[in-house]
């Protein structure tokens, strides 16, 4: 068949063109960071369609509306520049939809004829008569350099930057509180972390919240900007904080909004890896403890005691089962380490991203693997068929985004869907990844993935397993 | 009341409205204002996409690639080379130095791999502001592989999605005439602008077949290369989605005098007039008389199991918002056998003459309007009360935020809904949406609800 590659001479070519990508671009990620402040709508510097296209791919994981505007470049201002429309762009959005912020991210096109966004926001807020402006915030996002995680992390950084006042924490906040940088995790995951800090008595500004205004309720009338997200006066506040927690071991070191907060505010920054599995959820409730100066609630040791039992009790199922495991690097980190301490042998990790600090983080989870996992960082889906195919790796099952669909149909195993995006099933916005209530969900769901395997390709159709 | 934008204020008509009718329309979105419209290269890659044994490079940055890989239900009763994505996912370094090298080194990889029957090359934003010669790679890689390699000039921001329909049209246009029309009977076709979502290609094919004509090429649905090259070998042109193929179709007609007519496959009334109109095209009695027993035949399946749906829908209020207005047409007059008022219709590119045979076609008090948002959209919702709203992805969560039944009928549909058997799709996607009973439960509902027992 013509639609697949035959066989190469040499064992691993160096394609040149993306096959079958395990990525989307940077401008992507910096839209739904904004979406997670509140009262802002996002904005993209480019062409009608990056908006258009990144909306119909977040709509189509979230379920929800997602309004994007842009600047909507022509040809001409291709050639004379796109100031004149990112001013009325800016103009439309502010009488339309009264944000608070507007969170401004570059596109490839902005970015390679050189847009001056600094000097351009200069010039539209300090032109006369406009008081009530929302706030402006811009992160450089150019799509030819990283994925979408990079732009993620870099609107993260962008806006707590533009943002952060020393001093100014207001009297809600000057109570020993922490910042969390959750990464790109679910609506759920992110409930879910808040519900944590809740109840460790400890106040805790999460940035971005995208927890209600992307999984919000039914409504009579449309909310122009959905409620919730980060307040502006929590996001003013972060240099207040007595600390900042990142999660994410694969996040580049200088650049994210902990490490400025760090640089230049002296707010200590603590690095934890997604808590997705037991070990990794145990570094993040003792930071947990550790900043909050109380115990693990009972509620969460309970729930880890019955996460262990769990293990125990399917332990069986799991082990020596063959996982490949592709997506966003520090969800795949998350899920390894997870499945690792399962039984489960991971014997490729996969990612579209390239942080360069994929191979050392997974390494770091699996230290008790007597087969290390193998690692590819910056590949995308043909490239990982081919690596399998080249190694006989023989996956069990694949863990990954929907977009691994076509991969696991062809390799004959089940896709267990996590992370984003999730386009083929309901509900991407409501997994719960994290912690050990979200372990306790992905353990019965592997299990439960397996079993039904091992039912349905059996002649004599067991009831009983 | 809708708040709209005052640069839209004329793309927004109330058929009843004392002033005469003028609705601005093809023209760039205002800056800002959320269009629901995508850019040039969506164009181009949507009227392309469903060619199954053609290699589609993107050239750009990944983005590009990665929103448009396998999203639509394009169906190939062959080779599946269209639903891969495949990039040059131009890095910093090439954004400095050139993407030429890099197009050329994929492109021949690909070509060496997949072994296809062409190639379409889509230049994206920034391919023409770093100077990229495409036509020179094409050209380079055409000689030395041997098979057609042809440039898309899809950049984003040059014009609107029409733009890309008509760079789309003139790479077809450089496939057509390359190969032998040789065989081909007088009573032939091209079948222009249907793409075979949901196998409908193959459903409108079987029609003409029992009509007793022979279909020479589908551009672009279940697309073949070699078919498109002998395409100018048909006797006639028959052209759906006329805003993405006419200027094909004029083209042709110019180039190889092929006449052509406008049809749609959506609705009992617009789906027999079509294949009437080809019928009497031909000035054959017996085809005639085959077409009528054909369709005769469907109606009698189709028309009683209709009555049931229209029995429950009659009544019912739908709001209408599609790229193209000459689906509107269809979609209004399929509504209407339904039992059904449409009470907004809008669409992404519709020209003049399109609105004003929508303002004819829709009753008084109907929201027409062009380039809508969803602010614009949320509110006609609201206003009129909307019980379905018919649209795409993007305009589905705004139905679903609040309470309101949807009808997916873009590209992305997995149900067919063209033909005789697509209406009855139509009327059951549309029943099993306004029938739901989880409306009842939803804020909007509920208010009216309890407002009734007041």
């Amino acid at each position: 068949m013509s639609s697949q590659p035959r066989p190469s001479k040499s064992p691993r070519p160096n394609w040149v063109s993306t096959r079958n990508p395990c990525k989307a671009c940077a401008p992507l990620g910096a839209a739904l960071v904004m979406r997670g402040i509140e009262g802002a709508l996002p904005f993209l510097h480019g062409s009608q369609g990056c908006a258009t296209y990144m909306r119909r791919y977040l709509i189509s994981h979230f379920r929800e509306p997602m309004d994007i505007a842009t600047s909507g470049f022509s040809e001409a201002t291709t050639i004379f520049g796109g100031e004149k429309n990112l001013c009325q762009g800016l103009d439309n959005v502010t009488s339309q939809y009264h944000p608070a912020l507007i969170g401004i991210a570059t596109t490839c096109l902005t970015e390679t004829i050189g847009e001056d966004m600094h000097g351009m926001l200069h010039q539209y807020r300090a032109r006369p008569g406009e008081a009530d402006d929302p706030l402006l915030v811009h992160v450089s996002t150019p799509a030819y350099s990283g994925t979408h995680i990079d732009g993620f992390n870099d609107a993260v950084r962008a806006v707590v930057e533009q943002l952060a006042e020393a001093g100014h924490a207001p009297s809600a906040y000057l109570e020993n509180f922490v910042n969390v940088f959750p990464g790109l995790v679910s609506s759920e995951d992110l409930r879910f972390l808040k519900e944590v800090c809740a109840d460790f008595a400890l106040p805790a500004t999460l940035f971005p919240d995208y927890s209600e205004t992307l999984d919000g309720p039914s409504m009579e009338i449309y909310k122009k900007i959905p409620e919730g997200g980060t307040s502006l006066a929590a996001l003013r506040a972060t240099p207040s904080a007595k600390a900042s927690i990142e999660l994410g071991r694969t996040l580049r070191q200088k650049r994210t909004a902990a490490s400025f907060l760090q640089e230049r505010f002296s707010v200590p920054a603590k690095r934890i890896g997604l808590p997705i599995g037991i070990n990794e959820s145990d570094s993040f409730f003792a930071a947990l403890e550790k900043l909050s100066g109380h115990k693990t609630p009972e509620k969460y040791t309970r729930e880890r005691g019955r996460l262990v039992d769990a293990y125990v009790d399917g332990h069986k199922y799991l082990f020596g089962k063959r996982a490949l495991i592709i997506g966003d690097e520090d969800m795949v980190v998350g899920l390894t380490s997870f499945l690792a301490e399962t039984g489960v042998l991971p014997v490729l990790c996969a990612s579209g991203g390239k942080s360069g600090a994929f191979a050392r983080s997974i390494a770091e989870v699996t230290t008790h693997l007597r087969e290390p996992a193998m690692v590819r960082e910056g590949v995308d889906f043909m490239t990982i068929a081919e690596e399998l195919a080249l190694k006989d790796l023989k996956p069990d099952f694949v863990i990954g985004s929907s977009k691994a669909a076509k991969l696991a149909r062809t390799l004959g195993v089940p896709l267990i869907r996590l992370g984003f995006p999730i386009h083929d099933r309901i509900g991407g916005q409501r997994i719960l990844h994290l912690g050990y209530r979200g372990a306790q969900q992905l353990f019965d769901l592997v299990v439960n993935t397996l079993l039904e395997v091992k039912q349905d390709s059996n002649s004599i159709g067991y009831s009983y397993l | 009341m809708a708040d709209i934008l005052r640069e839209r204020e004329r793309q927004v008509y109330r058929k009843g409205d004392l002033q005469p009718f003028q609705l601005d329309c093809e023209k760039q979105s205002a800056a800002g204002s959320v269009s629901q419209r995508a850019c040039v290269f969506c164009g181009s890659r949507v009227v392309l996409y469903p060619i199954a044994d053609a290699l589609h490079i993107v050239h750009g940055p990944i983005g590009c690639a990665s929103y448009t890989w396998d999203i639509r239900g394009a169906l190939s009763s062959g080779p599946e080379l269209h639903r891969l994505s495949f990039s040059t996912d131009l890095q910093e370094m090439d954004v400095v130095q050139g993407g030429e090298k890099k197009l050329y080194a994929g492109l021949c990889e690909l070509i060496d791999a997949h072994q296809p029957k062409a190639a379409f090359v889509y230049a994206t934003c920034i391919v023409g502001v770093i100077g990229d010669d495409v036509e020179a790679v094409c050209k380079r890689v055409s000689l030395e592989k041997g098979i057609p390699v042809l440039p898309v000039h899809s950049e984003g921001f040059k014009g609107t999605k029409k733009d890309g329909y008509r760079a789309a049209c003139d790479a077809l246009l450089k496939l057509v005439g390359t190969g032998s029309p040789e065989g081909i009977t007088p009573h032939s076709i091209n079948i222009l602008g249907d793409f075979n979502l949901a196998g409908e290609t193959w459903m409108i094919r079987d029609y003409y077949k029992r009509m007793g004509v022979e279909v020479v090429s589908c551009i672009t649905g279940d697309g073949r290369v070699d078919e498109i090259r002998r395409a100018h070998g048909a006797a006639l042109n028959v052209v759906q989605c006329s805003g993405s193929m006419t200027h094909l179709a004029k083209q042709l007609e110019e180039k190889y005098g092929t006449p052509f007519i406008r049809v749609s496959y959506f609705g009992v009334e617009d789906m027999s007039k079509s294949l009437y109109d080809v019928a009497r095209h031909f000035k054959d009695k017996e085809m005639m008389k085959r077409t009528q027993a054909m369709v005769r035949e469907e109606l009698e399946r189709l028309m009683p199991q209709l009555a049931d749906y229209k029995r429950a829908l009659t009544g019912k209020r739908a709001a209408i918002y599609v790229g193209g207005a000459f689906k509107a047409f269809s979609l209004v007059a399929a509504l209407r056998h339904l039992g059904m008022t449409t009470v907004m219709v809008g669409s992404q590119t519709g020209n003049k003459d399109d609105y004003e045979q929508l303002r004819e076609l829709c009753d008084e008090g109907t929201i027409i309007a062009d380039d809508s948002n969803p602010l614009e959209l949320s509110s006609f919702l609201e206003e009129k009360d909307v019980d379905v709203f018919i649209g795409g992805v993007k305009e589905r969560p705004i139905a679903y935020k609040l309470g309101i039944g949807f009808c997916d009928h873009n590209h992305e549909r997995k149900e067919a809904l063209a033909g005789f058997e697509g209406m009855l799709n139509f009327a059951r996607e549309v029943y099993s949406s306004v029938m739901s009973p989880v409306w009842r439960l939803t804020p909007r509902r509920r208010g009216s609800n309890l407002e009734v027992v007041k």
